[in-house]
């Protein structure tokens, strides 16, 4: 093993310990120092876009205002988190950001998850000194499964640091300058023509209510949906991940950064491969063949008769003519209990499963 | 096998710090996306990447070594590896004398096996060859990955040991970031095999060969059971074929999609007396049926699936069951107690409770230890933090072994009637037989239809252009589908993705099948395309 060397440092009267390395927002979070960030994700490389995670470090007998998500920790260093000119500046980045973003969180599907409200709240910015009406709006664009609403976009460049570091899709981009600029495609052109796989990722990054799923939109927000964790049931990454459900229905799909293998990410089928849960084609009853046709049965029938059936076969031809096909798609418990039955209700070996197709 | 138990060595997570990616006949970008996202981690952190695959999928692009395989020539590529690495003398000499066994028989045997011979089969310079056994051997943490496009032959598990001998050679496993690791393809395909969904073991691989297991499982279960051997998947085919068998439970599964040669798979299912599917949607092989139970899809119940590192994770009821269905457990259950088999289970976690009790494999492993990570397989008992990765220090089967495998050529290779080799896999798009992924709306808006991907000279010679709707046959069926020309198929080898009914590539492939696992050999079969108009 390489020894990694450490590195001491003060953040606001606490020493604190960590690798060299790492950055002063992390050193922070490692001993429950909460330091805001907007354009921070810890699977992303520090970008210091939004200011917010601005701190104060000591330099002799003055002192220096600094962001703390790119600045990596040193020895000696003594720094201050909740000081009047922290705040202070704080807050007024906030008026800033918000200065170019709508007050519309009455209509907004992020409201309640979104993290420009939650500081916004926290910091008591009603007004803003610089309020100009933010241009553009709800995109017009082919793809369905991706909305992006120009007006509340923050410039944090998550969306394209995310497309590009972690995808490396490389579909999305800054464009033009000064006060216009925006993220987007080239030549503004539908997601779905560009390099884009609609894995979503620049959704699950997007602090704010630029970009949601167009399939969940005005159909519910944070605090309505119950989070049910489970595992993704396509292929064998096993991604954790979490139903969004409201009444009986699944809402969207989303993930946590930190989650076992996949870090909060997911591709497209994990994240927008789940409606065929609700699809009208879902077999909702029993089904017999009759002549030819499936008649519509109760279970009491169904199982009936196929306990009926199974049980002549065997005392007819013996067990070793009925096979059982059990499924890479169904649960451990599920196929346990498929063999368990083959062997011991039937009485074969004669089980297997798509392992080997 | 060659280290004792079939599964990844390794953990997802060590794969970003990977030194070397050898990774062949795998696209993780579109099979694997999130696996894909790790490798590209290790990419933009310096890993070096050997890519070989018969298309120029994503990391081949991103390759420092991109070795563009003829499909069914693997052997000839990992046997001349194997040769460069005794010639150039970068065999591991300390792990070869403390770990393995039949060195001295695989130096014999690969001796004649030269770059320069293996470059007429395989269609790779030789001097590429050199290239990628020497990168491969002298870079500090190597690591294989692989996928379908090693194991869907008729020499799959030949295959495998042969990647399995150059791991020994170098040493290259049983340390982090370094190993032997197959993708599964399927969420749960490790936990059916795991569960013993196995004509011939119990769960956690426990062999009805011995038998202290039989009784074991006679003594827990209060059954006595049967000690003939069981079928195989192809084997019940075969014996429908010949009207030796009479009837089939099939649950969650679409053998007319996903069986090669698909008219025989569809007679087969004819000749039964009963056919009982159960699955969430009208399945092409439901159609078949004489009754059909309709089951609960993953968000509708409780239970685990076992990810392709060894991890048992938790899936979670989040909705009501839709409409009539209910969960294949409960299904199982009242069909066992309807034949007098009783199986009295409140939820599923007593099913697992009984899997621990068991199986050492997962012995220390339940619920309450899961409930906010999985764990990994060999997890012995509740203390037992799981494992990480295999073989450190030791092979399952105690010493490693090579294998002395010879080049086995396909069940059928292209020839003047069908002159094209057809291959086939999935895309990032679909899923299996696309029951699922082609009932969402956002998904099917983006790509829906089949295609088949030919190179740009056999096009031209063909008269054919991108976008135009082709026939392509093999000699037991036919599809129509549009063409997609490019260069990212080599000359002489076309490619079909499996996920579409209308154009099912199963009613090309041919239904021969590895001598030992009896995986089939989706990946080459002769076949031809036709102009329609």
């Amino acid at each position: 093993m390489v020894m990694i060397p450490k590195v001491k440092l003060n953040i606001d009267g606490k020493t604190v310990e960590v690798n060299k390395g790492k950055t002063v927002l992390q050193a922070a979070n490692s001993v429950g120092i909460r330091i805001p960030t907007l354009c921070h994700d810890p699977r992303l490389e520090p970008f210091a876009a939004c200011r917010v995670c601005m701190i104060e470090i000591e330099r002799g007998k003055s002192s220096a205002l600094i962001t703390s998500c790119n600045t990596e920790a040193t020895d000696g260093m003594v720094i201050r988190t909740d000081s009047e000119k922290v705040l202070k500046t704080r807050k007024m980045v906030l008026e800033l950001i918000l200065s170019d973003h709508p007050r519309d969180c009455m209509t907004c599907d992020k409201c309640g998850a979104c993290k420009l409200q939650d500081l916004a709240y926290e910091y008591g910015v009603r007004e803003s000194r610089f309020f100009e009406s933010p241009g553009g709006g709800i995109e017009e664009d082919r793809n369905p499964v991706i909305q992006k609403d120009k007006s509340k976009c923050i410039l944090c460049g998550r969306c394209i640091r995310i497309c590009a570091e972690v995808q490396q899709d490389y579909a999305i981009d800054f464009k033009n300058r000064g006060f216009e600029t925006e993220t987007g495609t080239p030549f503004g052109k539908s997601l779905l023509d560009t390099t884009c796989v609609l894995c979503g990722q620049c959704v699950s990054t997007c602090p704010v209510g630029s970009l949601v799923e167009k399939q969940a939109v005005g159909k519910g927000r944070d605090w309505e949906f119950k989070q049910v964790k489970t595992t993704c049931a396509y292929c064998g990454v096993g991604c954790t991940m979490y139903l969004n459900v409201k009444g009986n229905q699944v809402v969207k799909v989303t993930s946590k950064t930190g989650s076992i293998p996949n870090d909060g990410n997911l591709c497209v089928k994990g994240r927008f491969g789940y409606d065929f849960i609700h699809h009208p084609d879902r077999l909702k009853n029993p089904l017999i063949k009759k002549n030819g046709k499936f008649e519509d049965a109760t279970w009491d029938e169904a199982l009936n008769l196929v306990a009926l059936k199974l049980g002549e076969i065997k005392a007819k031809y013996g067990a070793d003519n009925i096979g059982v096909f059990s499924s890479s798609r169904c649960t451990n418990e599920e196929n346990y209990l498929a063999m368990k039955f083959a062997r011991a209700a039937i009485g074969t070996n004669n089980v297997d499963q798509c392992a080997r197709t | 096998m060659s280290f004792g138990s079939g599964s990844m060595t390794n953990s997802i997570s060590e794969i970003k710090d990977c030194k070397l990616i050898f990774l062949i006949g795998g696209n993780p970008t579109e099979a694997h996306p999130i696996v894909g996202l790790e490798m590209k981690k290790a990419l933009r952190k310096g890993c070096t990447f050997i890519v070989a695959d018969p298309r120029k999928i994503w990391f081949a692009q991103h390759s420092k070594l991109y070795l563009p395989v003829r499909p069914g020539t693997d052997n000839w590529l990992l046997n001349s590896i194997a040769h460069v690495i005794i010639a150039e003398g970068l065999e591991n000499k300390e792990f070869i004398k403390t770990r393995t066994e039949g060195f001295e028989e695989l130096k014999a045997f690969v001796k004649d096996i030269t770059p320069e011979k293996a470059s007429e089969f395989t269609g790779i310079p030789a001097e590429d060859i050199r290239q990628a056994a020497r990168l491969y051997a002298k870079s500090e943490k190597s690591a294989i990955f692989y996928t379908l496009g090693i194991t869907e032959h008729t020499c799959g598990t030949d295959n495998v040991r042969t990647i399995a001998n150059l791991a020994l050679l170098t040493g290259h496993i049983g340390k982090s970031s370094t190993g032997v690791n197959p993708i599964r393809g399927q969420n749960n395909v490790q936990g059916a095999t795991d569960m013993g969904c196995l004509p011939d073991r119990m769960h956690g691989y426990q062999y009805l060969s011995d038998a202290a297991v039989v009784e074991k499982f006679e003594k827990a279960w209060d059954v006595k059971l049967s000690r003939t051997q069981g079928a195989t998947s192809p084997t019940m085919f075969e014996r429908m074929d010949k009207g030796q068998f009479k009837a089939l439970y099939v649950i969650g599964e679409d053998p007319v999609m996903s069986e090669p040669n698909q008219d025989y798979t569809i007679k087969g299912l004819k000749t039964l007396e009963f056919l009982v599917v159960q699955d969430i949607f009208m399945s092409e092989t439901a159609k078949y049926a004489d009754v059909i139970l309709p089951a609960t899809s993953f968000s509708e119940k409780d239970g685990t699936f076992t990810n392709t590192e060894r991890r048992v994770q938790r899936v979670r009821k989040a909705i009501n069951p839709i409409g009539n269905t209910k969960p294949d457990w409960q299904i199982i259950c009242e069909l066992s107690n309807r034949m007098g088999y009783k199986m009295d289970y409140p939820s599923p976690k007593e099913v697992w409770d009984e899997i621990a009790s068991l199986a050492p494999l997962f012995a220390g492993i339940n619920y309450a230890r899961i409930e906010s990570n999985g764990i990994q397989w060999p997890c012995p008992d509740t203390k037992h933090p799981g494992t990480k990765f295999l073989h450190e220090g030791k092979f399952t089967r105690g010493l490693g072994k090579f294998f002395v495998l010879p080049y086995r050529a396909p069940a059928e290779s292209p020839d003047k009637q069908y002159p094209l080799l057809l291959t086939t896999g999935r895309t990032l798009y679909h899923y299996g037989a696309g029951t699922m992924t082609r009932r969402s709306a956002g998904i099917i808006h983006k790509t829906n239809d089949c295609f088949v991907e030919v190179n740009q000279q056999d096009a031209q010679e063909l008269g054919i252009f991108d976008g135009e709707m082709v026939r392509v046959a093999s000699r037991r069926g036919e599809i129509t589908t549009r063409a997609e020309v490019s260069d990212k198929v080599k000359k002489g080898i076309i490619w079909i993705p499996m996920h579409f009914v209308e154009a099912a590539v199963n009613k090309l492939t041919k239904d021969a099948y590895d001598n030992i696992t009896q995986t089939a050999e989706y990946k080459v079969c002769g076949a031809k395309i036709e102009k329609i108009i």
